[in-house]
């Protein structure tokens, strides 16, 4: 057991956890005053619901040995055999609690995003079952595939922090619900206007100096990798913001502070799979591409007339699938040996490989997502009345209102 | 007995009250308003999306008064408000019948 990169890992994972009320935060401004506190509870509730699913199944689902090459393995079941020392552990330098509490927040938040797309609409019983169900068959085979041992990783496909494992799949699976749950009523002629921007804006800072935790901590060492993932992370992050409000200023509109909190989201997805594996000047491209990108990716909601509410698609879908293509030019060897080299380091085929990975995870998660909510619909409703609507989810589902007059 | 209704810009507001209790008003209700007129709304924009905003923000200001200081306030507040622009505003005017003031039972002009 290494102290440092025990310590280090533990911090990290205090910040990824900080990652989640950030979230909260920064959807909860983005919708109607009267929605705020439901929102907030979409992304907090799952610090408790995921948590405790994590340690009975889903870490044993996604990091046990593997179950038919598609899970993982029933052997950490409650977590037995997760234990103090290193045995076991895949990050060999710390204990296996600490790797299984790191990975734990990352469960957290990846329903958490989700919420987005059925922000102001979603029944509080169906959310619950939905996201319990897809944590357990859509995040943790992901996590299994991509980092446990399975087939993506055999194939070779890099994704060092979550690009495939967390934006792309809950993109595609905020597609299929945005689509299924039907647009919120008054789409079209309600305007739908943030209540308060402020807090958007302190949401998406708090995701930002999160995310250290997320992508540097991925390197589940103190070490040079963990620096790089820091750095690159940074530089792509301020690129993204820096361009997003310079693309809509020029796109005949005025610099925004939205647009300066979502090019900054925007840029933190796309250097998510790539931050331990690319140069610092890469990150600044992928950071650029993300802005430029995810500013038209939430343009395609109204092409299509889908209804995601906080642009979860335009956001995690596109910038994950721009990050996850970008890792397959951009990386080196040189940065990481335990990586490859990408495209414009003489190496082709991991492009390819990469796009195989695109494909098959948002493939995977909207099928998966979109049985899940055609057998929970059945059982549970999946939307709140029009009475509901009208009057706010936060009265009518919670019984509160977060602001009083 | 007169009561005076103003609607206008809010950053109007100090002006007006300064306008009014130069000439000798003692009290005034102000409230925060959302409404539309000939100025109509604006347009927001939010990650590219643009919303007809109808109802702009505006203050309303009450103040009743005595019949004679009725021309007098009427001046002060139009030349405090005005900027020539669209979205000055309006005023109404109309009659009291009675006001009491609480504390001593006081009525009429006196009251006010």
């Amino acid at each position: 057991m290494n102290a440092a990169d025990t310590a280090f890992v533990l911090v990290a994972s205090a910040l990824v956890l900080f990652m989640t009320p950030g979230l909260a935060l920064f959807y909860g401004g983005l919708v109607r005053s009267k929605n705020v506190l439901s929102t907030v509870m979409h992304s907090f509730i799952m610090i408790g619901l995921v948590s405790v699913l994590w340690a009975v199944a889903g870490y044993s689902l996604a990091f046990g040995k593997s179950l038919g090459g598609l899970f993982g393995g029933l052997e950490y079941l409650f977590l037995s055999g997760v234990g103090m020392g290193v045995e076991g552990s895949p990050a060999p330098t710390i204990p296996h609690l600490a790797f299984m509490i790191f990975q734990c927040m990352f469960a957290v938040i990846t329903p958490a995003l989700i919420s987005g797309a059925f922000a102001e609409r979603m029944k509080f019983a169906g959310f619950l079952v939905f996201s319990a169900l897809w944590l357990l068959l859509v995040y943790c085979p992901m996590a299994y595939w991509v980092w446990g041992g399975g087939w993506m990783q055999q194939m070779g496909a890099l994704d060092f922090a979550g690009g495939a494992v967390v934006h792309m799949s809950s993109g595609s699976a905020a597609l299929v619900v945005a689509i299924m749950l039907g647009r919120r009523k008054g789409y079209g002629h309600t305007p739908f206007i943030p209540h308060n921007l402020p807090m958007t804006v302190l949401g998406a800072g708090i995701l930002w100096f999160g995310w250290f935790g997320f992508n540097a901590g991925s390197a589940l060492a103190a070490n040079e990798v963990a620096a790089n993932a820091f750095v690159t992370t940074h530089m792509a992050t301020a690129a993204a913001s820096l361009v997003w409000i310079f693309v809509e200023w020029l796109h005949g509109g005025k610099p925004t502070t939205l647009g300066a909190a979502s090019g900054a989201v925007a840029g933190l997805v796309a250097i998510t799979p790539a931050a331990g594996f690319v140069g610092i000047m890469p990150s600044v491209v992928i950071g650029l591409g993300a802005g430029i990108f995810c500013y038209f990716g939430v343009s395609l909601k109204s092409r299509f007339g889908y209804d995601d509410s906080l642009d979860v698609v335009g956001i995690h879908g596109v910038g994950g699938i721009w990050g996850a293509l970008a890792t397959g030019l951009f990386a080196s060897t040189a940065i990481n040996p335990a990586g490859f080299d990408g495209l414009f380091n003489g190496n082709p085929g991991q492009l390819w490989i990469q796009f195989v990975s695109v494909v098959a995870t948002c493939a995977f998660s909207f099928i998966v997502s979109y049985v899940l909510l055609k057998i929970i619909s059945v059982i549970v409703p999946l939307r709140v009345n029009d009475e509901e609507e009208e009057a706010g989810l936060d009265v009518a589902v919670h019984s509160e209102s977060a602001y009083q007059a | 007995m007169k009561r005076v209704e103003i609607i206008t810009r809010p950053y109007k507001l100090d002006e007006i009250k300064e306008a009014l209790t130069g000439i000798g008003i003692q009290g005034m209700t102000v409230t925060e308003v959302k409404g539309f007129g000939r100025q109509r709304g604006h347009k927001e924009v939010y990650r590219g999306a643009e919303y007809q905003v109808d109802f702009v923000s505006k203050v309303k200001i009450e103040i009743v008064i005595d019949e004679d200081l009725l021309d007098q306030a009427l001046d002060a507040i139009q030349q405090a408000a005005k900027t020539g622009k669209i979205g000055d505003g309006k005023i109404f005017i109309s009659t009291i019948d009675n006001a009491i003031r609480i504390r001593t039972g006081e009525s009429g002009a006196s009251a006010l």
